[in-house]
């Protein structure tokens, strides 16, 4: 079985993510499932990024924290992640340094063969593709692919350049045992989360987004921008108490509407949410977590907000919590979030991160959801007097959106009785208000769906995570696995409501998260009363990854 | 109120008794009569505050919102469906404070939404701050030495920002205002009112005090003259010109470029994005293929 694990390493701006999507792209057209997430400074030139691509025959969504390849664009990127590659890894650079196996001077490679030293990365990308056994065709169609855009001149160059760069590494790495890697008939689909959820969100009959840009939400604000095809219309707001409060305006008007942001922007939109609780309207926020407090480190990954997602918003409402874990699971969600918050009328929050916003996943093929299941149909037949917010044994009222006939429709985020006009009947109509509220609560906790189960069957030990972490779980399962422990894992999508869930018995659990403080583990232990024997966390900004879930497991 | 007011609403109205606030009311209720509409055609948005109440006391679409919000949900509400009658109307505090970068932002934005400010210069529902517009000087119980800034210049900021329909009425001159608002609600983009709105009952002069210093604009006075206009929104304290200080040609408003592609229609009714432009972009995901 091929696992490989390859850094590619070099300052922002010089063109670390370009070899990376195009050694991809070449492994893709290989035949072979590829994985790949990113660590990035906040800045836009220099400081230090690596782009770590995992390199397999069948797809895992999980990151590798060492290297069997490095390539570092600059000899300071050399130097930097060289602690990263395994001892019998090898480091590729453009001139000698400690630890240096490959020596290819990328910018006079590409002068040399194409001209200019702007084709470096190409002379980069080829000597990594020799230096991993991969023939030079399948680069050859990546790059083509790449720069389909430009004119043939360009391509011409980074194909020669690519081809005497694979050349130069062939030559120093061919007496060392570097043998070819085989192509393969697969042909796996290659998927980015936030693009997933752009196009699923149009595909469930969003119609309007607005966002204020924040990293790493913004992805999904621009794909939407950026093709109209998909029919939703987008505005940058001035910040995000516009944006969540246009996206609330535009759901009245009966458009399936989003917003999108980090932690720090979900903060200012925490008014709005108990807004969408208290007047009953739709809406769907992507929160992509960040490391905090406050700006913390705006391109780094963690999931650090689960429990604020959760709790947002004063007063007492029924809101749903998702958490993606990959593209096609980012998919389903959001189908699932805009129709749920449609039939129950309230807020929808999907938790993805910045590693997953920064990853690239193999899926075998994107499956296709159905259309909008649920927009609200207008009700069948409206009283004379329509009341929005009619007090129902579910909870849920008929609903007309504002223009819809010609019933006026009053919303009131004060309390308000059952027309929507403000009312300070203490004595019924608050309560029964209430109660409305809650029951909705109720009901929407039978639509969340159980944590995924894996190997639970024989296990004396599972790891429970959320989100972003399954691929790093279950491979770390595999792994303990392997050396004879017979370890699970439960992992939720589902957040809040939580769903109704019997825990294994005769397991002792473990919670694998983003965090410092166990925020999955302290609502497990509230709403299931389930002991958490331990508790594994990482903080530092980088995602998960299944060598140190076992290390701190064992 | 007339029997064929179609905007009657029979809500318990909970302002001061006589409160110039019923003005403002009665005039929207007239514009709107005379414009032909009907109140499902018409929305009004409001954020919080007394004035913010005037949504429940006309039958018709209500968005009563979050307090400093009104302008955001209408600019949504007027994207989701340009084919309602959108109104903002709510109070200084709301529309010029807690909702003040609002405000510059949908000068710029244009949508095509009238925005009545009531400018009673002062938080009324909490008991008589200072609002941003309240006059230097002015003691409050919070401002126990006097309001030591200046007031807030919106018109003139809606002037210098080319709004296209700048207004300052009366809520005591209820002819005067429902022309004004008639013609606001008829000119395409956002169009600004601000209505001076003495407040009886935490206010610092009686209502005869504004009814001595509200003249009307000069009959010569050229809305077009933006010098002019500039000078007339900038005015305080001892004389208001009410009319229409400033208009201009009508400019595309927000989300033209998209209604051009899309229509006029609510987003609601719009055809679904299709399977094959969903399953196109999947598509983009597949391997490359290689160059024929």
């Amino acid at each position: 079985m091929i696992d490989r694990s390859v850094f590619i390493a070099g300052a922002a701006g010089e063109g670390v993510q370009t070899v990376g999507d195009v050694v991809a792209r070449a492994f893709q057209v290989h035949g072979y499932a590829v994985f790949a997430n990113k660590e990035f400074e906040s800045r836009i030139r220099g400081g230090r990024s690596s782009y770590r691509l995992r390199i397999r025959e069948t797809p895992l969504g999980a990151p590798c924290g060492t290297a069997d390849v490095l390539l570092a664009i600059n000899p300071d990127a050399a130097a930097y992640y060289q602690s990263d590659v395994r001892e019998d890894g090898w480091i590729i650079a453009p001139e000698t340094g400690d630890r240096v196996d490959v020596i290819v001077p990328f910018r006079d490679v590409a002068v040399e063969h194409g001209g200019k030293e702007i084709y470096a990365n190409s002379a980069a990308a080829g000597a990594l593709c020799a230096t991993l056994g991969l023939p030079l065709e399948p680069l050859t169609a990546a790059l083509r692919a790449a720069f389909a855009r430009y004119n043939d001149e360009i391509v011409a160059s980074n194909v020669a350049v690519a081809a005497a760069g694979h050349r130069h590494a062939g030559a120093q790495v061919a007496s060392r045992g570097v043998r070819q890697i085989p192509a393969r008939t697969a042909r796996y689909a290659l998927a980015n989360t936030h693009e997933a959820i752009a196009i699923a969100a149009a595909a469930a009959g969003c119609r309007f987004m607005a966002a204020y840009p924040m990293s790493p939400s913004t992805d999904i604000i621009t794909y939407l921008a950026a093709h109209e095809d998909l029919g939703v219309f987008t505005e940058q707001a001035e910040d995000e108490i516009a944006a969540v409060n246009m996206a609330l305006g535009a759901s009245a008007g009966g458009a399936r509407a989003m917003t999108a942001t980090s932690g720090g922007g979900f903060a200012l939109m925490v008014e709005s949410v108990s807004l969408a609780g208290m007047i009953e309207t739709p809406i769907v926020i992507v929160i992509a977590q960040r490391p905090g407090p406050a700006t913390g480190l705006p391109t780094r990954t963690a999931q650090e907000d689960l429990l604020f997602a959760i709790r947002a918003g004063h007063g007492e409402f029924p809101r749903i919590v998702f958490a993606a874990s990959d593209p096609q699971d980012a998919i389903c969600k959001t189908k699932r979030a805009f129709d749920l918050a449609d039939r129950y009328q309230t807020v929808a929050i999907l938790l993805t991160d910045q590693f997953l916003a920064d990853s690239l996943f193999s899926v075998d093929s994107p499956m296709l959801p159905d259309g909008p299941s649920s927009q609200s149909a207008p009700p069948s037949s409206i009283p004379a007097m329509y009341a929005r917010y009619a007090l129902t044994e579910t909870g849920i009222s008929p609903r007309l959106y504002i223009g819809q006939t010609e019933h006026p429709v009053i919303l009131d985020s004060d309390e308000h009785d059952e027309t929507g006009h403000l009312t300070e009947d203490l004595r019924f109509m608050r309560p029964a208000m209430v109660e409305k509220r809650l029951e909705k609560g109720r009901r929407l906790k039978r639509e969340m769906h159980p944590p995924q189960m894996n190997h639970c069957e024989d296990a004396e030990a599972a790891l429970i995570g959320w989100g972003s972490t399954r691929g790093a779980i279950e491979e770390a399962v595999e792994r303990l696995r392997a050396t004879g422990h017979r370890v699970g894992s439960i992992h939720f999508g589902d957040l809040w409501p939580l769903p109704a869930f019997d825990f294994p018995e005769n397991a002792r659990y473990w919670t694998v998260e983003g965090n410092a403080t166990g925020q999955l583990a302290s609502l497990l232990t509230a709403e299931y009363r389930v002991p958490i024997e331990g508790r594994i966390g990482r903080y530092d900004g980088l995602p998960l990854d299944a060598e140190t879930i076992v290390k701190e497991w064992s | 109120m007339t029997s064929n007011d179609a905007f009657a609403s029979h809500v318990e109205n909970q302002w001061c008794p006589g409160c110039p606030n019923f003005g403002i009311q009665t005039a929207v209720k007239r514009a709107l009569n005379t414009l032909g509409l009907a109140p499902h055609q018409v929305c009004l948005v409001s954020g919080i505050g007394q004035a913010a109440k005037l949504p429940h006391y006309v039958r018709a679409n209500v968005f009563n919102g979050l307090h400093g919000r009104a302008l955001p949900t209408a600019i949504g509400i007027h994207v989701a469906n340009p084919q309602l009658t959108t109104l903002v109307t709510s109070g200084d505090g709301d529309l010029y404070g807690e909702g003040g970068n609002h405000f510059l932002h949908a000068l710029r934005r244009n949508p095509d939404i009238t925005v009545v400010v009531h400018n009673n210069q002062l938080y009324a529902l909490t008991k008589g701050q200072a609002s941003p517009t309240t006059p230097r000087g002015a003691v409050t119980r919070l401002q126990v030495h006097g309001v030591e800034v200046d007031p807030a210049r919106m018109l003139a900021t809606a002037v210098i920002h080319d709004c296209t329909f700048v207004a300052r009425g009366s809520a005591l001159d209820l002819d005067g205002l429902t022309d004004i608002l008639v013609r606001a609600i008829k000119h395409q983009g956002l169009s600004l009112v601000e209505v001076v709105q003495p407040c009886i009952t935490w206010g610092s002069h009686p209502v005869s005090w504004y009814r001595d210093r509200l003249v009307p604009v000069p009959s010569d006075h050229d809305p077009a003259d933006r010098d002019r206009a500039l000078s007339l929104a900038l005015e305080s304290a001892d004389v208001l010109h009410i009319g229409v200080l400033f208009q201009q040609p009508e400019r595309p408003p927000f989300a033209a470029s998209y209604r051009a592609k899309v229509g006029s229609g609510p987003l609601a009714s719009l055809p679904r994005t299709g399977r094959d432009t969903i399953a196109a972009h999947y598509a983009t995901w597949d391997p490359p293929r290689p160059k024929q």
